[in-house]
């Protein structure tokens, strides 16, 4: 019992962690921007799908259908998919996490917009609203929960994602999970997945205290 | 683009692809049996529990928990940690599947967990009340009424749980597993895009072919009188 619990005491080479502090503040830059950037295009993508959609609304179940197709095809093999057409680089990985967040937003800033009540929209053009000044005014901010929630999710399952890029030769925090387990290395491994989950949940934290700074009546309720 | 296709047509009518041991029928077999292996295990881990939860109507807030910090984790990590784990204790060696198979039931037992317990509170009180003033007793109202009425939403987290396992039976190439993942970790290491693109297709239409026959497998469990409502 005493070899395993010695080994396991030293899991954590602390050292190795304050030698390589460096590449640990770029490997964060790497999963925050490929994180961002993927989720960013996937909201303006979107939200122009989600325009077609409540203007065409018999384009609805092509557009999930087509996007629950991107969502179920596994990563590694819409990466290998790409890597013959745009290399081992940036756009593969962003091409592919891009299309992953597709299915989640459309269905949450549809599902939103959808639940705002009748009497509500009635009300606004009672008052005189105009469709457009309705729609910005009243429809997106009572819908802004749900696609916040819609954000949220996209969000943290992309920061998961990211760490597979690390076979194309990036990954962010991949990139220490990959190294870990190529060279038996525990610390490394260890350091790659926490610092994965450490963002994901801070991320997921400040979207929370951003919607509710944006939507104060839907405090509590939530 | 052309060059593209036509390594991939190389690759695919190299007869090495479908006979021997590295064969495209081998990888997809192993690839099958530990995604099949893993759900079924991941599922008699936690149902009884997950039933029992549901049934005296608890857990809904661990269940939430539940699919919050398996969102967190990324399967990868799973993986990783499963290989550690595996190696590290000397359960298994490098090469043989148990890591995967590990990581694969902890990555399927969330959802199913989730969905069961909420698709046992989904079944309205009233029924159940009604259930017990009908004489049911505790055991019929379980088995006779709430399970059967909670079963699209139970298979629906089998389908998420099934599917996100093919998913990451294909990583397990990386910790040096077989399966069709194989295909993608080689090709990417010689730079083969005939066996990248083969690779890529391969898993791609396995988890389309496993959403979709899920999907069916899910309707026709859904009992009759819930199909109206759906």
């Amino acid at each position: 019992m005493s070899p395993v619990l010695a080994q396991s005491d030293q899991l954590i080479d602390w050292s190795w962690v304050e030698r390589n502090m460096g590449q640990i503040i770029d490997r964060t830059w790497e999963h925050l921007t490929l994180t961002g950037i993927s989720v960013g295009v996937g909201l303006l993508i979107s939200v122009g799908l989600t325009i077609i959609v409540l203007r065409w609304r018999w384009t609805y179940p092509s557009i999930t259908g087509f996007t629950g197709l991107l969502y179920t095809i596994p990563s590694l093999a819409l990466f290998a998919l790409l890597v013959p057409f745009t290399g081992l680089s940036d756009t593969t990985a962003i091409i592919a996490l891009t299309s992953y967040t597709l299915f989640i937003l459309i269905r949450n800033i549809v599902a939103g917009i959808d639940g705002v009540p009748e009497a509500v929209k009635e009300a606004a053009d009672g008052m005189g609203y105009t469709a457009r000044a309705r729609f910005w005014k009243m429809e997106v901010p009572l819908a802004l929960p749900v696609i916040m929630a819609g954000i949220r999710i996209a969000t943290v399952t992309t920061v998961g994602l990211v760490t597979v890029t690390a076979v194309i030769g990036l990954g962010g925090f991949g990139f220490f999970i990959l190294r870990g387990l190529n060279t038996f290395f525990w610390t490394q491994l260890i350091v790659g997945v926490v610092l994965s989950v450490a963002l994901a949940t801070i991320l997921d934290l400040a979207f929370i205290a951003l919607q509710r700074s944006l939507s104060p009546w839907a405090r509590g309720s939530r | 683009m052309m060059r593209v296709w036509d390594q991939f047509l190389d690759y695919v009518s190299d007869p090495a692809t479908w006979t021997g041991p590295g064969s495209f029928w081998s990888r997809l077999y192993d690839h099958v049996w530990i995604s099949v292996a893993a759900t079924i295990v991941g599922f008699l881990l936690v149902f009884p529990f997950a039933l029992y939860l549901g049934h005296i109507r608890r857990g809904s807030q661990a269940a939430t928990a539940v699919v919050n910090i398996g969102r967190a984790i990324p399967s990868f990590g799973i993986l990783a940690i499963a290989f550690l784990i595996i190696v590290e204790f000397g359960i298994g060696g490098v090469r043989t599947p148990w890591s995967v198979l590990v990581a694969l039931i902890a990555l399927a037992a969330p959802p199913i967990f989730t969905n069961t317990v909420a698709g046992i509170q989904s079944v309205q009180p009233a029924t159940i009340e009604a259930a017990r003033g009908m004489g049911l007793t505790e055991r019929e109202v379980l088995l006779g009424i709430e399970l059967p009425m909670a079963m699209p939403l139970i298979m629906e987290g089998m389908r998420i749980a099934f599917v996100q396992v093919i998913a990451t039976a294909t990583l397990g190439a990386i910790v040096a597993w077989g399966g069709l993942g194989r295909y993608i970790i080689d090709g990417f290491a010689v730079r083969d895009n005939g066996e990248i693109l083969f690779g890529a297709l391969a898993v791609g239409l396995l988890a389309v072919v496993a959403e979709v026959g899920f999907s069916r497998i899910q309707r026709a469990v859904t009992p009759k009188g819930l199909k109206v409502v759906r």
